[in-house]
């Protein structure tokens, strides 16, 4: 992955859609970021014969006792043969990489320990730029300077 | 009794043997010496300008002989639709060119961009994905009703409002239907969808394109119905080469139901790679390919209204309806939801005053073109769900209506009001028989037995008409056909006396290598198996309007018949030199020409013999040979029609259909081979339980076809389907075709959707679901518990 928050990340990202398996080329922008309370995050990548994906989420924080509550909303497109032969799946795909992103986001911010039940099935190769893209969002959401 | 083998007789499909044993030869099984293998670059928006292509990465990897673009073509003719269409203000219908491959513009998921040559398959296929294509993606143009409201986007950019023509039919009438209207004492109004199919031939599209750099001559190995018309669009048309520079060559085909009649520019493209690289160049589509390309078909939305009074007498019909004909016209495109579709709308019935009005549309999607029945399953689904529904709010028993409103026997020939002229035809018989062989006076008691068992049980009847027989030049020319719809057929006597007939109709599992000697054997009283069938070689076949229309039995039947007659005729004239009598004394029956009266005769094989060896012939006034081709130009279309009832059980928990069982009583004019007849009933109402219950071609809002597997697409199985009864003993011969045949091979795809769904309205309205009086196909389990629990 490389790229930074204000010009966004590019990655290359291995991933299996049902019965679509694809190099994708992605781009992920971040947008409407206001500190301490909300990001809009749009991507896009392209697996070449496999077709295409975009999506976004817009993610808000709202601090409830003890703690902020991460709340957010996901949308996910195909194109190509993603949508010929995955649509059915794809919006229960995007919940789980959705879910699977903020387990993790919330393990990486709290720290080991806080949602290793959730996470034990993750461990793909993508989890450096995965580390390092919360990383940003960690320092993001804490108001710091990324 | 048929004689053995003759017309009527149930004789085994010859053809089958090489098909189950593995030696069908098609498209996909030929190889040519030095062949190269293409693969096309297909877009994955729905809609998008082309900015550039960048092949370069492409053409440098291994293997890669060529890579083609849009732009290589972008000199050549665009494909033609083949019929002008007339808008009802009188202006002629938009005709955007259609490509051969993508130019400027791409216009649906599918659309070819590039092609791809290399040695093998595998190195093309890794370079076309190596293409790349800058696109910027537009708004995709999906939903009719948006597209016609939208100023702005535009699949073709002069076409304002995506419009191809708003087509009135009979514009000149639609003055009296409205005030018939005004007047009615009842208007039953149904909005319905013709839900999209895709074709889904068991073989998918292939195409071989070869070229003789030392004579000039192309050759097109492609999976066509249609080979002539694909040579003369290609040559005429599309490429601009000498008709009798190319030979089209469809060989064993495996379905088509339509989407095989038409031209594609995969064709074009193989045969200019073929050119280009002076190598034979082969292409398969794979089953992705064909959901994404192929001409899908039906895809109508429309508002029927029907005008009664209180008794059930039909007054007056009208109808809106959008077709979708998609990203590009498809050569049939134009006339599938017109005059195969508008002139159908009377049905059976004697409404007196009619009116059709269509739009048709384009869209972001697949071209969308004739599928098995074309028009006419659209027509006959609309008419027949509103007189469905019009029965249940008068509370008036469908069989009586449908009998109330039947054109009468004593009324043929009968001129509709929109246009056709019916033949013949008895469709109380049919009916009559219908509700003997459905035993619907059982019912009653089969609903008890279900209800006891949970499940609503429903009854659905359709009586159905289509055109066919496809069709009368000088008819179909005047309405803006640009082809004769005739066919052809050579009947070569050889010297030996076995024959070979050549004919222009092309068999893609009709069984006309079996039917066709049938009728041969039984006019010249020689034997079946003296007989082959030659069809889909333009180099052996004089001239030809391929097989789509239920034409070829009709149409190509009766060329036969006609070359048979004039086969006779020489024959005659041979004899009587042999017998040494006057040709008008000469007898043909059974295989033997005589002289009544007498002793003299000679057999069948000692005329053709005689033909080939004219040692004593009087050459003035006798010509050695006997082949003999005959043009025949139907004087009419056909009628076929019938009588469907469907039985369906439904069950209220989950909202799933049975089809429980299933009756046909049709009437085909004369019957060929009565095994053959049912197989093609058969076919065609599995093929229209699927539209009805589970066939639907999606596309979202994006333009992305979301149904591009059998993943989605849910085509029918045999477990999907009751034991059919099919009859076809109330015939009213054809009276202007020499064999009295109508055809049969669309009928079960026509008449089966009504029944199914007005089957599964009557179960839930048995079962005290009131508030359900439609429900657009397919009837998933979803969709009909979302109707039952409103």
């Amino acid at each position: 992955m490389t790229g930074s928050p204000e010009d966004g990340f590019e990655a290359v990202v291995v991933q299996r859609v049902g019965p679509v398996s694809a190099r994708f080329t992605g781009v992920v922008k971040l947008s409407e970021l206001v500190p301490e309370r909300s990001i809009t995050i749009r991507g896009e990548g392209k697996g070449g014969p496999a077709g295409y994906a975009k999506g976004g989420a817009k993610v808000t924080l709202e601090p409830i006792p003890g703690g902020t509550r991460l709340g957010y909303t996901v949308e996910a497109n195909v194109g190509g043969k993603l949508a010929q032969l995955g649509s059915r799946i794809i919006d229960g795909f995007a919940k789980k990489m959705a879910d699977e992103f903020f387990t993790r986001f919330q393990a990486a911010i709290e720290g080991p320990g806080a949602a290793e039940e959730k996470v034990a099935d993750s461990g793909k190769s993508d989890k450096g730029w995965f580390k390092r893209l919360a990383a940003w969002l960690a320092r993001i959401f804490r108001g710091g300077k990324p | 009794m048929p004689k053995d083998g003759g017309i009527g007789a149930s004789t085994k499909r010859r053809e089958d043997i090489r098909f189950l044993t593995g030696k069908g030869r098609y498209t996909a099984d030929i190889n040519l010496r030095g062949q190269a293998y293409a693969c096309f670059a297909r877009s994955q928006v729905a809609h998008g300008r082309i900015n550039g292509i960048d092949t370069a990465a492409a053409k440098a990897l291994p293997g890669v002989l060529a890579v083609m673009t849009g732009a290589d073509f972008a000199a050549m003719g665009g494909n033609p639709a083949g019929w002008l269409v007339q808008s009802r203000g009188g202006e002629t219908m938009k005709e955007p060119k259609r490509p051969v491959l993508a130019h400027g513009k791409v216009r649906h998921v599918g659309d070819a961009y590039a092609v791809v040559v290399a040695e093998t398959l595998e190195q093309a296929r890794d370079a076309a994905a190596a293409i790349e294509a800058d696109i910027t993606e537009l708004p995709a143009i999906v939903n009719m009703a948006q597209a016609v409201a939208d100023a702005t986007n535009r699949v073709h950019d002069e076409i304002e409002n995506n419009v191809c023509f708003d087509w009135g039919w009979i514009e000149d009438n639609r003055a009296a239907v409205d005030a018939a209207f005004k007047a009615a004492p009842h208007v039953t109004t149904l909005k319905l969808v013709n839900n999209r199919l895709v074709p889904n031939a068991m073989e998918p599209r292939a195409s071989i394109g070869d070229y003789d750099s030392g004579t000039g001559d192309y050759k097109l190995y492609t999976t066509s119905q249609n080979p002539h018309l694909t040579r003369l669009l290609i040559a005429a048309f599309v490429m601009g080469i000498p008709e009798n520079k190319l030979t089209v060559i469809s060989p064993d085909v495996g379905g088509g139901f339509g989407s095989k009649i038409y031209h594609y520019g995969e064709e074009a493209a193989v045969l200019a790679a073929a050119k280009a690289l002076n190598r034979p160049v082969k292409w398969v589509a794979d089953r992705s390919e064909s959901f994404m390309s192929d001409a899908h078909g039906r895809d109508h939305e429309t508002t029927i209204q029907l005008a009664t009074d209180l008794q059930g007498n039909f007054l007056a019909l009208r109808t809106e309806t959008l077709a979708n004909v998609g990203a590009y016209l498809s050569n049939f495109a134009t006339v599938t939801p017109t005059f195969l579709h508008g002139t159908l709308m009377a049905g059976p019935y004697k409404t007196p005053l009619i009116y059709v009005n269509v739009k048709a549309v384009f869209t972001n999607t697949a071209p969308v073109d004739a599928y098995r029945g074309a028009g006419r399953p659209e027509a006959t689904y609309s008419l027949e769900r509103v007189i469905d529904k019009m029965c249940r709010e008068l509370k008036l028993d469908p069989v009586a209506v449908r009998r109330l409103n039947f054109i009468a026997p004593d009324q043929f020939p009968y001129t509709t009001p929109v246009g056709l002229v019916y033949d013949t035809g008895n469709y109380g018989a049919t009916l009559a028989r219908l509700v003997q062989i459905g035993d619907l006076k059982g019912f009653e008691a089969r609903r008890a037995a279900s209800a006891r068992r949970g499940k609503l049980r429903g009854l659905g009847l359709s009586t159905w008409i289509e055109a066919c027989g496809i069709a009368p030049s000088a008819l179909v020319g005047a309405l803006g056909a640009r082809v004769g719809l005739f066919d052809v057929a050579t009947v070569r006597v050889n010297a030996t006396g076995n024959i070979s007939v050549m004919v222009g109709a092309h068999s893609h599992g009709q069984g006309h290598e079996t039917v066709f000697a049938q009728i041969v054997s039984d006019r010249l009283g020689v034997p079946a198996s003296s007989i082959d069938i030659v069809h889909g070689d333009t180099s052996k076949i004089p001239f030809g309007m391929g097989s789509y229309g239920s034409r070829s039995l009709a149409v190509c039947g009766s060329a036969i018949v006609k070359a048979v007659d004039k086969v006779i005729a020489k024959g005659k004239k041979i004899a009587a030199h042999m017998l040494e009598v006057a040709e008008a004394d000469i007898a043909f029956e059974d295989g033997m020409f005589s002289v009544p009266g007498s002793n003299k005769a000679k057999t069948f094989g000692e005329i053709a013999f005689s033909a080939y060896v004219p040692h004593n012939y009087p050459l003035e006034t006798l010509e050695p040979g006997l082949e003999e081709t005959a043009f025949y130009d139907p004087a009419n279309f056909t009628y076929p029609a019938g009588a469907y009832a469907c039985e369906v059980e439904v069950d209220p928990d989950t909202g799933r259909v049975e089809v429980a069982s299933f009756a046909c009583a049709d009437d085909f004019g004369n019957v060929m081979n009565p095994m053959i007849v049912n197989g093609q009933v058969h076919g065609g109402v599995a093929q229209g339980i699927g539209q009805a219950l589970l066939e639907a071609a999606v596309y979202d809002g994006n333009g992305q076809l979301l149904t591009g597997s059998y993943m989605d697409y849910a085509m029918p199985r045999a477990d999907d389907l009751p034991m059919f009864t099919v009859d076809h003993s109330c015939n009213t011969p054809c009276t202007h075709n020499p064999l009295g045949a109508k055809g049969c091979g669309e009928a079960g795809a026509i008449g089966s959707p009504p029944a199914v769904v007005n089957a599964v309205i009557d179960a839930l309205q048995r079962g005290g679901h009131s508030n359900v009086t439609h429900i657009d196909m397919p009837l998933t389990p979803a969709r009909v518990w979302a109707a039952i629990n409103g």
